[in-house]
């Protein structure tokens, strides 16, 4: 039914409310149903809690927090945190830095941009780290690097390999090139770690950009990601800017990285764990053999 | 303002840009070009040369000084086959123990479709690891304007200096100004904010040497930059390659590090 006042400017605040009441769904809270950007249909969220939180219309594939992410993948009771109290300070004394780094610790639960720590994916036990997208877009200051970085020290020292899921807006500005050092740092762990013959396998989630797409998300052995997940160097919004010209449709998605080579392959959320249980299985073979042949 | 003026210096469109440090520091500069996988940048020279009698791997970020040269360098913001390039050079240098200089200057890796398409993020990180562990000494010098992951691809070194009036910043003051406070106007604050000159940079350790200037004449700093890079070579020669490599990783690995690990 068609209100009365829907072609009616409002006069006050009371009327006003009306409007905005008749632009947004239909009465129903918002933590019983949500609209999914992708196909704009109403999906109960009991439905998307129990697919991965993955439209179960359309497949479109909601971001998800860091522990949530930790829950689908790590077996039950398995993951140890390390690192979990470590928070940035404001080193270049950058104007409301604090007060947006509080913030962030209300929005998101979570004291940095990044949960590190180990556990096991079906009986493997791995180093684990996943992004926080909550907390500041997981952009990567001195604490995110630090964390980063010490994991993949563990994993060297204790022959385990990494699994990173990624979700970043890039370096974080207010850190200047204190922030800037990190993809160099990241990158020193990556490589020792690496040259130790140990496995890394990276997921790209939505989204993945800047200064972590050019640096630990782009050098692991095995690049992985999920569906029409959004990974770039430079944002399209900063692209559009510069050449000053509409950008395909799909440009910079997961889908055009497949298409173009620079990821190794493209998995729905609810296929995660089984693939990384595949393909850590498939690298678990010790060198020189050891006598009971297990990892 | 001061941290401002430093951004108008760097990016002055006389100040001398890459070519001219590689003519009037090294002999016998012998450009090397292409990537092997797509193209050739003009955005990046690289080559080999003399800096005095040691045989070195230049790699270089170069503007251009007119509007034509200007346009085929691509202002000086180069593509990921440029970045591929400077790897490939590295590699070399380290299969013949050369040391390696890279001169830094661009505004920032080039943003455009087929620098996305070929894989900018890519290039990058692949220059980030790779340099870490190159078995030979590696000394770069921002020369201009260091433009974030951009300038950081050449920059993993044993050694980073900056000249006196360049800047070395994790994004442009402009679009800190724009991003963080939505008001381009805001851009000379923004540039006190992000420490992005040499100064700065050297107290915060993210440099370990400032070359002076004196931007009338450039002869001094080639004179300086000549018998610097000569002696710090030198030394760095007769260390072990796994000290040498040790200290490399080191010298990032302590920004942001914790007092006691794990």
């Amino acid at each position: 039914m068609i209100s009365k006042g829907l072609f009616k400017k409002p006069k006050n605040e009371l009327e006003g409310h009306h409007r905005v009441k008749r632009q947004g769904d239909p009465a129903i809270p918002t933590e019983l149903c949500r609209s999914c950007p992708s196909c704009k249909q109403l999906i109960f969220t009991s439905d998307l809690d129990n697919n991965y939180q993955i439209c179960p219309k359309c497949g479109h594939h909601f971001r998800i927090n860091a522990r949530q992410r930790l829950n689908m993948i790590a077996d039950a009771n398995s993951f140890t945190e390390l690192h979990p109290d470590l928070a940035s300070i404001n080193r270049l004394e950058f104007p409301e830095y604090e007060e947006k780094l509080t913030q962030a610790t209300l929005f998101s639960h979570e004291k940095e941009g990044v949960i590190t720590g180990i556990g096991k994916i079906n009986g493997h036990e791995v180093a684990m780290f996943v992004m926080e997208v909550t907390f500041m877009m997981g952009s990567m200051g001195q604490v995110v690097g630090e964390k980063i970085t010490l994991l993949f020290e563990y994993a060297t020292a204790h022959r385990l390999p990494v699994i990173g899921f990624t979700v970043s807006g890039g370096a974080r500005m207010q850190e200047g090139m204190l922030a800037l050092m990190q993809m160099a740092k990241t990158s020193g762990g990556v490589k020792r770690h690496s040259d130790a013959g140990l496995l890394y396998i990276a997921l790209l989630t939505d989204p993945t950009t800047g200064g972590v797409t050019a640096s630990f998300a782009m050098e692991a052995d095995i690049i992985l990601a999920e569906p029409d997940a959004l990974i770039a160097f430079a944002g399209p919004r900063v692209i559009e800017q510069t050449i000053r010209q509409r950008l395909p449709k799909g440009f910079q998605k997961a889908e055009f990285l497949l298409e173009k080579g620079f990821i190794d392959g493209i998995v729905h959320r609810n296929l995660q764990k089984d693939t990384l249980t595949k393909l850590l299985a498939l690298h678990s073979i010790p060198k020189g053999g050891d006598e009971n042949g297990s990892i | 303002m001061e941290a401002y003026k430093r951004v108008a210096l760097a990016r002055k469109k006389t100040r001398p840009t890459g070519q001219d440090f590689i003519d009037n520091i090294f002999t016998d500069f012998i450009e090397l070009h292409g990537d092997r996988c797509f193209g050739d940048d003009p955005a990046i020279i690289a080559g080999l040369g003399y800096l005095m009698d040691m045989p070195v791997t230049i790699i270089a970020q170069e503007r251009g000084n007119n509007t034509k040269s200007r346009i085929r360098r691509n202002f000086g913001s180069p593509h990921p086959e440029g970045y591929r390039k400077a790897l490939r050079q590295m590699h070399l240098a380290e299969k013949f123990n050369r040391p390696i200089v890279c001169l830094i200057d661009t505004s920032g890796a080039f943003c455009g479709i087929g620098a996305e398409e070929r894989g900018q993020g890519h290039a990058i990180a692949q220059n980030l690891m790779a340099m870490m562990s190159l078995k030979v000494p590696v000394i770069s010098v921002v020369i201009g304007e260091g433009g974030s992951g951009g300038a950081l691809a050449l920059g993993v070194a044993d050694e980073v200096w900056m000249l006196e009036n360049a800047i070395y910043s994790v994004i442009s003051p402009e679009g800190c100004a724009s991003i963080l406070w939505k008001d381009p106007s805001k851009t000379k604050e923004a540039a006190n904010c992000l420490k992005l000159t040499a100064q700065d940079l050297l107290e915060l350790d993210v440099i370990d040497k400032i070359i002076s200037e004196n931007h009338r004449d450039f002869k001094n700093v080639y004179q300086e930059l000549k018998l610097s890079l000569y002696k710090s070579f030198r030394k760095k020669q007769i260390i072990p390659t796994e000290t040498l490599t040790q200290n490399r990783y080191h010298r990032f690995r302590k920004f942001g590090a914790l007092e006691n690990k794990i």
